[in-house]
């Protein structure tokens, strides 16, 4: 890893001042907890010539939640926090469990949500250095090679999938999060607008732009009757990247659906959601055979690529078992 | 959370860098620009202390001692541990934060340390296998550990204990499910996990009683 220079942040105005420089083609940029900005370092596929540290940045780790405006997450709080924090816990469950089956105890003791959703993806041919400066067609590399984790759908242009498990959260409880720039210009973000497809080519993968911040997520208050459920499905029960993950939240009237949110993480290069699949289940009941038929829905329209067509059939299976726990939970 | 450092310690080195301390550290020009600014002023303009990308001061508390070093930025707390601070008991296996044989305590909670920037040390506590000990005295986590034959060729172990010992600290109820919740992301290429299993929930049924020498 090469060296670099390190500056702490006081103020989100101080952050968004240092970050609009770059020296010698080298970027500055913004570290949180550093578990992506390590990694890439150390694969040298990113070099920066200076860190900008946000951790010691004041107001930026809290959690709170009010019945009118929902869930307000500071940029820094931290998925291990996220996974404990009873208000979470308790009323955006999707995402505790979401983050709670994220990486590994240490990292998510440092990770933090905004880190997280900017992270880049886990694509091994994006994270080797070779390959990443390598130049030439990223797309056909993954197409002749080893894409037996890539994308599903929607895998035209670019197979790679966004790493952020708890965006896949985030996208069913539609999330938005806030970015401010210079001057203190404050936008709100969807989470379904923030991330973009993977791009080796680019520096990050979100609209974000290189002088912004990341400083708040925020969830919608849940209506009454909304019922959730998460499911990371990996190669091992212990510790893995996803295969896919898949967040369910269904507003219930009794036993009837009144709106349904599945979204689906790591099949396409941007988390997913099943809008036909969706629409099946608003104004019935679920059961066995309903849930079946969504799953089916949910995985229709695939185009998996030449080794990871079992993805298809691991997707519509953890989508029936997600709705069916989120109708019972 | 486990529990922090003995606080009996002597007075550090250096004492604990202030905000303050940093700004004067960036040199007169910075010190000058805040003499004449608000201090709201100040906070948005002042150029901040900028350190590296050759070595710069750092001060943490080491297994209860305050320690104060010269590291460059780009330096990991693993390498520090082990290159400059001789703990050579914290180990590297993967370097990406997936085997976790690195693991540490900062501030009490387990922590990668391939994957912490030395610089993010600063001020916290940090804890390492050498410091779990108390004297002669073992932890109740390292004694199971011996008794239940825990390991095999001893890599992966020192960040286990590390785990598992927070893990007896923080919940001395724990159960299996929570062992195995706390070795997630430790990997064990012997294979060892079973004994890992044992010796935590055995410790964690000692814990306070018969503790003593091993
Ligand atoms: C072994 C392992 C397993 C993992 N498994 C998973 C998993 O299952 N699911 C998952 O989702 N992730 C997983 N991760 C990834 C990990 O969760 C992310 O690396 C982490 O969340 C990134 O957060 P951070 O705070 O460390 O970000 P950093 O590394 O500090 O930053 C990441 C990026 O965001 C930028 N940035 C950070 N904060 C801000 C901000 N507030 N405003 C603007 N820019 C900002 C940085 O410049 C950088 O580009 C895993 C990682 C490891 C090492």
């Amino acid at each position: 890893m090469q060296s670099f220079e390190w500056v702490d942040a006081e103020s989100v105005e101080q952050a968004v001042t240092l970050l609009g420089e770059s020296k010698d083609g080298r970027p500055v940029v913004a570290k949180a907890g550093g578990m992506d900005l390590l990694d890439l370092m150390k694969g040298g596929v990113l070099s920066p010539h200076r860190v900008v540290n946000l951790k010691g940045i004041k107001g930026l780790d809290g959690v709170r939640f009010d019945a009118r405006q929902g869930l307000e997450l500071g940029a820094l709080v931290t998925l291990s926090r996220i996974s404990r924090e009873p208000e979470v816990r308790n009323r955006f469950v999707a995402l505790s469990e979401a983050a709670e089956h994220a990486a590994t105890p240490q990292v998510r003791n440092a990770a933090t949500i905004g880190g997280n959703l900017l992270q880049r993806p886990r694509c091994w041919y994006f994270r080797n250095e070779h390959f990443h400066q390598a130049g030439g067609d990223d797309l056909a590399r993954v197409r002749d090679g080893q894409n037996q984790y890539h994308a599903i759908f929607d895998n035209q242009r670019t197979a790679m999938v966004h790493a952020s498990t708890p965006a896949t959260a985030l996208l069913a409880y539609g999330a938005s999060v806030e970015l401010v720039g210079p001057g203190g210009k404050t936008r709100t973000v969807p989470v379904s607008e923030l991330l973009l497809p993977p791009d080796m080519k680019r520096p990050r993968d979100t609209v974000l732009a290189p002088n912004e911040l990341l400083t708040r997520v925020r969830i919608p208050a849940p209506a009454a009757g909304t019922r959730a459920a998460y499911h990371k499905q990996g190669e091992r029960e212990s510790y893995d990247w996803p295969l896919c993950d898949v967040a369910v939240v269904l507003q219930l009237d009794g036993r009837v659906v009144r709106q349904a949110a599945i979204a689906m993480g790591w099949v396409a290069p941007t988390p997913r959601r099943a809008t036909e699949a969706e629409k099946l289940l608003v104004g019935r009941p679920v059961d066995e055979e309903l849930a079946r038929q969504v799953a089916k829905a949910a995985v229709a329209g695939a185009t998996p690529l030449s080794k990871n067509a079992y993805k298809v059939s691991i997707l519509e299976t953890v989508v029936r078992r997600t709705v069916l726990a989120a109708a019972k939970a | 959370m486990a529990p922090s450092d003995d606080d009996s310690d002597p007075k550090p080195l250096l004492p604990k860098l202030s905000r303050r301390a940093f700004f004067t550290g960036a040199g007169a020009s910075a010190l000058g620009a805040t003499l004449v600014q608000t201090a709201a002023e100040a906070a948005s303009t002042a150029a901040p202390a900028v350190h590296g990308p050759g070595p710069s001061t750092l001060t943490l508390t080491l297994n209860g001692r305050p320690v104060t070093v010269q590291a460059d930025p780009g330096t990991t707390l693993a390498e520090l541990l082990r290159n400059q601070l001789g703990m050579t008991g914290t180990k590297i296996g993967c370097d990406r934060g997936a085997c976790s044989a690195c693991t540490v305590w900062l501030d009490g909670e387990v922590a990668a340390s391939c994957m912490t920037l030395a610089f993010d040390a600063r001020g916290r506590k940090v804890t390492t296998i050498e410091g779990l000990a108390k004297g002669d005295e073992l932890h109740p986590v390292q004694r199971a550990f011996v008794e239940h034959d825990a390991m095999q060729c001893g890599f992966c172990t020192p960040g286990m204990v590390m785990s598992c010992a927070a893990l007896v600290e923080r919940n001395p109820k724990c159960t299996l499910d929570d062992v195995k919740q706390a070795v997630s992301g430790h990997l064990c290429r012997c294979g060892t996990y079973p004994n890992v299993f044992k010796a935590t929930l055995a410790a964690a049924r000692s814990n306070g009683k018969g503790k003593g020498r091993s």
